[in-house]
């Protein structure tokens, strides 16, 4: 089974994100100590890109922080290797075609499952494309992460079939970055998702305030928080740590309120 | 040549995220739809023809030929069309059929200014709103071209992300569809990016080659021994190579701009110092680092600052079709001033890579043989960049 599906074992699941090396990965390893001690359930790390197309500036920026100290996907590897015994919590990388394809399709997974990853999420890698990886990481026993968006329509059945690990539903049309209300009738796309798979969904893009994740992990499996916790981090940066655990904690508690 | 799912070769496919799936599924749809739709080829024609001022002038260089010593140099004027360059040839194809799905705003990413241009101009022809994504670095080299998308009623944003030049303004316009699909059409302006785009691009621009055909045909009685253009994304190259491919004596050459050399890290010749990867939405060559991050690129031309290329060029390039070679800075801007002198044709500085690879190659060759040099655009946008690259500060 996958060890993923532990993330929404009989909860819903709370899926902070945070790009690896922002500030430095010192700092990474000890908000991932946080995230896990204030309740999250799954933690999806980023690969920093150069030109991160799915992002909007607040990804954009940390990824562009992280590249100027020199972060490569060796040092990320080694960072997750040292902290790995301590994060009991799946993982899963997030990252764009291009890390993966220049380290070696076969190389990275082969790492990644060496260092306990579990998962992928590849916002520029879709349906049609997606075999190339899905063969190399399913060899290492690495979930490749499908995404699920408010134009999908009647591709949702054929995506929701193959899932694996959970299906990433897109909140919102455009880039990642928060949003003061989300339009699109999430409730809809489960519904179609659930007719066909039994593969847990999560909602991520726009979700900021304990209110809109305790909702949307209402109407699906959980919430993914991104762009909302690299703000903290940008905004404090080594200081961070306990400023992201304090956001998350009440993220939570909204959860149990709920 | 395009396999399924847009491949050449290896390279092409859809690497873009999943919001804009139904869009590009949609976008093919309606363009195998229209493109043997009589109405939708008379009216295309018809645009070409009255509007843009095609077919576009295959001109002798005599004196240049006479110059130089060796092949006969034939130029391909698209810097005759309006707006200055082969782009509108693209644009009005693409706006006509993006109004045909019932679209009514056009967004588009330019380097040089020239794919703005036509898409404003082209937007402002048909009646639709237009949205331009530049480089800011390139709003300042190129002002006069944000004026001008300006005063055909475009709105030009400056684009601050990564390196800001035609990477991120392409990043930019991604990202902007993402945003709104329903009334938006993408007008992407060369033979990249996700399929279809570089299928319908190439489609578009193959009339360079359909016409340089007929009329050396008709001028020389025979083909010509090579075909020379610039390649950024590749969006002329591939226009004059497409119908010479099959043609095996027809050399296709690609000159792509080597900025301070191929040997220094400020250049952007993809295929000379790029390797495999993929980016953009589609798998090709790419100028990037060990890990994948891509490669900041430089070229004193706007225009071919791009760190990637068209997946069918890659595709020419692996299969030993097409010959891509390196051109400087430097000799890009002696071309430049060389057919200013030569010919009183003031080529683009992205046209110039070609000339000046013709400079290097035709005095070498037998006086039977011909070679098609394609003007991709007028120089006029360049003269101030050139006049500071001499040191002169002149202003626009």
């Amino acid at each position: 089974m996958s060890k993923i599906l532990e993330a929404f074992n009989n909860k819903k699941a709370f899926i902070p994100f945070v790009t690896c090396g922002d500030p430095d990965l010192d700092t990474t390893k000890e908000i991932l100590r946080e995230l896990q001690a204030n309740g999250a359930d799954l933690i999806e790390l980023g690969i920093p890109f150069s030109d991160p197309t799915a992002e909007g500036p607040v990804i954009q920026g940390a990824n562009i922080r992280a590249l100027k100290n020199g972060i490569t996907t060796d040092d990320i590897f080694k960072m997750v290797t040292e902290v790995r015994s301590e994060i009991t919590v799946p993982m899963v990388f997030m990252t764009y075609a291009n890390v993966i394809f220049s380290y070696g399709m076969d190389r990275f997974f082969e790492k990644c499952k060496e260092i306990g990853m579990d998962g992928v999420i590849l916002p520029d890698v879709p349906f049609e494309e997606k075999d190339e990886f899905v063969n190399s990481a399913s060899a290492y026993d690495v979930d490749f992460i499908s995404m699920v968006a408010p134009t999908s329509e009647d591709r949702i059945a054929k995506i929701a079939s193959e899932a694996k690990g959970f299906i990433y539903i897109v909140s919102s049309l455009g880039v990642t970055g928060t949003r003061t209300s989300i339009s699109t009738n999430v409730k809809d796309l489960v519904e179609k998702i659930r007719s066909v798979t039994d593969v847990p969904c999560a909602v991520g893009f726009g979700i900021s305030t304990p209110e809109q994740a305790s909702q949307m992990a209402e109407i699906s499996d959980g919430a993914i928080v991104g762009s909302a916790i690299v703000r903290i981090i940008g905004q404090y940066g080594k200081d961070a740590p306990t400023h992201v655990g304090e956001f998350v904690k009440n993220m939570k508690s909204a959860y149990k309120a709920s | 040549m395009t396999n399924k799912n847009g491949r050449f070769g290896v390279h092409g496919g859809q690497y873009i995220p999943e919001t804009l799936m139904n869009a590009v599924i949609e976008l093919e749809k309606a363009y195998n739809h229209y493109k043997d739709d009589p109405e939708f080829n008379r009216e295309l024609t018809e645009l070409l023809n009255e509007y843009a001022g095609r077919p576009s002038r295959l001109y002798y260089a005599e004196k240049m030929t006479k110059d130089l010593g060796g092949a006969k140099i034939y130029l391909k004027r698209e810097d005759l069309n309006h707006t200055g360059s082969h782009k509108i040839n693209n644009v009005l194809g693409q706006a006509l059929l993006a109004k045909k799905m019932g679209k009514t705003r056009l967004i588009a990413e330019t380097g040089a200014g020239q794919h703005g241009v036509a898409t404003a101009t082209a937007a402002a022809l048909m009646g639709m709103e237009c949205v331009v994504f530049m480089g800011k670095e390139d709003t300042e080299r190129q002002a006069l071209n944000v004026y001008r998308m300006r005063l055909l009623g475009a709105e030009v944003i400056p684009v601050t992300s990564g390196t800001a030049t035609l990477k991120d303004a392409v990043s930019e316009a991604m990202r902007e569809w993402t945003t709104r699909i329903d009334d938006t059409h993408y007008c992407l302006g060369s033979v990249m990016g996700p399929h279809p785009f570089p299928t319908i691009v190439r489609d578009f621009q193959s009339v360079i080659s359909k016409e340089i055909k007929e009329q050396l045909l008709e001028k020389e009685g025979r083909l010509p021994s090579a075909v020379v253009a610039c390649v950024g994304g590749g969006s002329n190259a591939i226009g004059t190579f497409y119908n010479f491919i099959e043609d095996k004596d027809v050399r296709l050459i690609g000159c792509e701009a080597a900025g301070r050399g191929i040997d220094t890290f400020e250049t952007a010749a993809t295929i000379n110092t790029g390797k495999l990867g993929i980016f953009h939405g589609m798998k090709s060559y790419f100028c990037q680092d060990e890990y994948g991050q891509i490669a900041p690129v430089y070229s004193i031309s706007a225009g071919l600052d791009y760190p990637g290329i068209g997946p069918e060029h890659a595709h020419l390039h692996d299969i030993g079709r097409a010959e891509y070679v390196p051109v400087t800075d430097d000799e890009a801007v002696n071309a430049f001033e060389y057919l200013s002198k030569t010919e009183g044709i003031i080529p683009a500085i992205e046209s110039s890579h070609a000339v000046a690879h013709v400079i290097k190659i035709a005095p070498g060759m037998s006086k039977d043989d011909i070679i098609v040099i394609t003007i991709s655009g007028r120089g006029d946008k360049d003269c101030a960049a050139i006049a500071r690259y001499r040191g002169e500060d002149i202003h626009e």
